[in-house]
């Protein structure tokens, strides 16, 4: 399994702020090596987002998002101790999910 | 793991250091023969970057020394290297100094070469936007020396191949092939005479500076 | 981004003059530059350095908890602002980098030569770059303070010094070249001037780091490898004593400076 995201969640007034690092490789399958071969494509493609089990973020990537991506949302409606979980599948079909406590 | 140089250098008695816990201070010239073996032990081949390239002139060793002295170099001392070094200027061997502006930008903004990952067939470029602004259009230049900008025109060049731009066009050209005839510890490569650029690459780059049709000069 | 992309492009093409043009990149730059800020991949290699550090690995199956980097075995914190130091058990100067590979070997049974001959961002010495990452970062905020109280780091003082100022490859480059003073960039990035201490954050309060364009966690060993690599210069081996020295001169002339590793760079 890919090494684990760095997901961290606060709330601020009716607003949860949820900060999400990826530990992916994201190579768009364009790139070329020293030798000139192709490197294959190896990107996240689908990344989810659930707030107690109910999705708040759904998003599509591409080979266009860099390495390690990061990504930052606001959700309504979640308070301190609920669990946000984060999942993402790739291009080839691994996946992750990590979870956070809101803060 | 292997002892240090440092550890093994001062275990040789250069100095007797006893029980007390007070810093010890050597002469200048002890810390100077430290630091060339510390050098010798720690610096490695890579790729087309050899040891040898540390081998110190007469010039950068005693501009290293006013440095570290803090102190600027002696006016004699820095009068003999500018002699020495303009002995090196070897001038365009057909007389012709100008060439294609076009090129001089391309080669301006070429950074490659010389360093462990390029190898003999890469292209050298002549890093001078690290260093200096040149035309008007391009933002992205260095400040670490002057700017060229206008350089031909401030300098009043109409016509490089007239006899009043003689001095001119010799100067620039003698700059760029060893810049430490002219300054003796300057920071500028020393384009020529190091083989950073040859004698093509720099008659583009003085178009650059000094054709009129070049874009530093409108 | 894009609007400052769009901005630039309008101020350009209305001629308002390189000033005004270079002006509106170097804001830009500072913007995007704050906006890389939140959510530093670095701690993704902070987490790894953390299960590294913890877990028993090695031909002696032992974790590094007991590694003292200074402050005694297994102190972390302040650790890192402390070096490169003085240690009487290998009687070198050591930096963070290569006193983890000591411990690596002593601790855990690794052997130090291989992993110093390991490439940067390969096996073992992809796990110390981790490792150096995660100590750093347990100093993070805590000012610069060498000890710089013995013989020994004294004379690796002087010796940095003189490399500092040493000329040489096929520019005639030397550290000072491009860090000797203060106020100056190579193209459009800002150089600081480490005969002194630069401030806060800047230089070597600033790394290890990660660095956006290639997308790596660089410690000091590497920023020392690849400033060679771009002066032209011969490869300096890694944890050697050039590298050490040098090590010594900045952190000594920073001192009091805040670390704000781990940090990112474009």
């Amino acid at each position: 399994m890919a090494d684990p995201m760095r997901i961290r969640a606060a709330v601020a007034g009716d607003e949860v702020t949820v900060r999400v690092l990826m530990s992916h490789p994201m190579e768009p399958g364009t790139r070329k090596d020293a030798s000139g071969n192709t490197i294959p494509a190896h990107f996240i493609q689908d990344v989810e987002a659930t707030h107690n089990g109910k999705s708040v973020l759904k998003a599509m990537f591409s080979g266009s998002v860099s390495q390690n991506p990061f990504l930052s949302f606001k959700f309504k409606g979640g308070a301190k101790g609920d669990k946000v979980a984060v999942k993402w599948v790739d291009n080839k079909g691994d996946t992750r999910t990590d979870e956070a406590t809101i803060a | 793991m292997q002892k240090s140089t440092i550890a093994t250098l001062l275990a040789a008695p250069v100095l007797v250091l006893g029980l007390s816990a007070c810093v010890s201070s050597l002469p200048s010239a002890e810390y100077d023969r430290i630091t060339a073996e510390v050098v010798k032990a720690s610096f490695q081949d890579k790729g087309i970057a050899k040891v040898d390239r540390l081998v110190q002139d007469d010039a950068n060793r005693e501009c290293a020394a006013a440095d570290v002295a803090g102190k600027p170099i002696d006016e004699k001392v820095a009068k003999a290297i500018e002699e020495a070094e303009m002995k090196t200027v070897k001038w365009p061997s057909d007389g012709k100094f100008l060439g294609d502006w076009k090129e001089g930008e391309k080669i301006a903004q070429s950074g490659r070469g010389l360093t462990w990952t390029d190898n003999e067939k890469t292209v050298n470029g002549g890093n001078c936007y690290n260093c200096h602004q040149i035309t008007k259009e391009e933002i992205s230049f260095g400040t670490l020396g002057p700017s060229l900008y206008n350089y031909g025109k401030l300098r009043g060049v109409s016509d490089p191949n007239s006899p009043a731009s003689k001095a001119i066009v010799e100067y620039t050209w003698g700059k760029m092939w060893n810049s430490r005839a002219y300054n003796a510890c300057s920071q500028m490569p020393r384009a020529g005479h190091k083989g950073i650029l040859n004698e093509q690459q720099l008659k583009h780059v003085m178009a650059l500076l000094l054709d009129p049709n070049s874009p530093v000069n409108k | 981004m894009k609007r400052h992309v769009l901005a630039l492009a309008a101020l350009t093409a209305l001629g308002q003059g390189a000033a005004w043009a270079q002006d509106a990149a170097a804001e830009g730059i500072a913007k995007y530059r704050e906006m890389l800020q939140d959510g530093n991949p670095a701690e993704l290699f902070e987490m790894k350095g953390e299960e590294l550090w913890k877990q028993k690995r090695g031909p002696k199956n032992v974790s590094l908890e007991q590694c003292d980097l200074g402050k005694g075995p297994g102190v972390l914190k302040g650790a890192f602002v402390e070096l490169p130091r003085f240690f009487k058990d290998t009687g070198r100067v050591q930096d963070m980098e290569s006193r983890l590979v000591t411990c690596m070997e002593t601790l855990q049974g690794f052997n130090a030569a291989e992993i110093m001959k390991t490439p940067f961002g390969k096996g073992e010495m992809a796990n110390l770059t981790a490792l150096a990452t995660y100590v750093a970062t347990q100093s993070k905020g805590m000012r610069f303070a060498l000890p710089y109280n013995t013989t020994e780091e004294k004379t690796m003082y002087e010796v940095g010094k003189r490399l500092f100022y040493m000329r040489g490859g096929t520019h005639d480059f030397s550290c000072a070249s491009c860090h000797g003073q203060e106020g100056k960039r190579i193209r459009l990035q800002d150089l600081p001037d480490l005969t002194k201490n630069p401030g806060d954050g800047i230089g070597f309060a600033a790394w290890p780091a990660y660095r956006v364009s290639n997308s790596q966690m660089w410690g000091m060993q590497l920023r020392l490898n690849d400033c060679y690599r771009q002066q032209r210069f011969p490869e300096p081996k890694f944890g050697s004593d050039v590298t050490i020295a040098l090590a010594v001169y900045m952190g000594v002339n920073a001192k009091g400076a805040e670390s704000i590793v781990p940090s990112i760079k474009r």
